[in-house]
């Protein structure tokens, strides 16, 4: 149905975007009531993307609604885990040839109007990375106050690791060009992804900005963070960002310079 | 009071453990979901290695005589723990083991039932 025309014709007005083949990743785990809606908005809003929903495992009808709005679909066999079906969705970006993947969450918390915003660097080719934060003076995002104690704790551990302002690590909402996806559909991290994520970015030499975005109330369902796992997925995340220092990475290749 | 050279090698064996804990992670073989069991296991041995009142104060709580046995009980209960964690994991793993197969094989099946369809591929 969305085949994408533009990519088959040449970019005859110097219009880089048209070019370009894009890729909406929608992780959903449970989403039947808002992941329809959410690839409207994308569709609406973005013509040329391509829509790819990573039914995680679900249990409800999330793919049945996915299919029915003609996204593609890929469900996988169990719970993966936000980290494990996000790299899915990735992973089919680099065998399928897309330039740009934009990671939309199938819990709408996400506005897709904003798509544009975080796709500006990226076709700028001032980022390889770029993500949407919630805490760059737009919207008025308010955790309650033990979250975002530690969304400030670990902004500021990865800000010294990288040694460049980043004010919210555990933002989904993010657009990858070609280096980045290659990247990290060879290696991404596990659970709870985003903010090693940013740190391998920048131990692989890559490129990343944040730019302001509002987040919206979730449709519906609950943070995949629950009270009772942030202690553990704190004390996870900062293991791996210590055992991370002491990992060796490949140096960039020569394309890269 | 436990005699020092227990603690000193209890110690040592702590520190041995973080380390090869440590080392695992970073090559990769050891993820750190897996991995902080294993942590906890090594730091509280570490406490009670070098901390040698607690271990005392522990070991009279429970009414255990010779303090170092203490360590050898709270180290029996923390491999226990780890083994039925362990049980857990594969549990998991096995049931995706199955569902892995099952959707193989009809995949395969669907494969061969359109392959006698049409064979222009």
């Amino acid at each position: 149905m969305s085949e994408p025309v533009s990519t088959i014709v040449p970019a005859a007005g110097g219009r880089v975007p048209a070019a370009l083949r894009c890729l909406a990743v929608v992780p959903a785990y449970n989403e039947e009531a808002t992941v329809a809606s959410v690839i409207r908005e994308i569709r609406s809003c973005n013509e040329d993307f391509d829509v790819l929903v990573v039914d995680d495992g679900s249990s409800d009808r999330t793919r049945e609604r996915a299919l029915a709005e003609g996204a593609r679909v890929i469900r996988l066999p169990y719970n993966l885990g936000i980290g494990g079906a996000v790299q899915t969705g990735l992973q089919y970006a680099s065998s399928h040839g897309f330039d740009v993947a934009v990671q939309v969450d199938g819990d709408a918390q996400h506005d897709p109007t904003e798509i544009p915003k975080i796709l500006g660097p990226i076709l700028e080719d001032r980022a390889d990375l770029v993500v949407g934060s919630r805490f760059l003076g737009e919207g008025e995002y308010e955790p309650p106050l033990a979250r975002l104690l530690g969304i400030k704790l670990l902004a500021r551990i990865v800000s010294l690791l990288v040694r460049q302002r980043v004010t919210d690590t555990t933002s989904g909402f993010r657009a990858a060009n070609r280096r980045a996806i290659a990247l990290f559909a060879a290696d991404y991290p596990h659970d709870y992804p985003e903010v090693e994520a940013t740190v391998l970015v920048f131990r692989h030499r890559l490129r990343m900005l944040e730019v302001p975005v509002h987040m919206r109330l979730r449709g519906a369902g609950e943070s995949s963070i629950t009270f009772r796992w942030s202690a553990y997925y704190m004390v996870k995340v900062l293991l791996a960002l210590f055992v991370g220092l002491f990992r060796r990475y490949p140096t960039p290749r020569e394309e890269d310079k | 009071m436990t005699p020092l050279r227990v603690s000193v090698v209890a110690a040592a064996a702590a520190l041995v453990l973080l380390f090869v804990i440590f080392e695992l992670i970073r090559s990769r073989r050891l993820q750190e979901r897996y991995a902080m069991l294993w942590l906890l296991t090594g730091i509280v041995m570490l406490v009670l290695g070098l901390w040698r009142g607690l271990l005392s104060s522990i070991a009279d709580l429970v009414g255990i005589a010779y303090p170092p046995s203490a360590l050898f009980v709270l180290a029996a209960f923390f491999i226990l723990l780890l083994l039925l964690h362990y049980s857990t994991v594969i549990s998991k793993l096995s049931d995706q083991n199955r569902i892995l197969a099952q959707r193989l094989a009809l995949l395969e099946t669907r494969l061969g039932e359109s392959h006698g369809d049409s064979d222009s591929r």
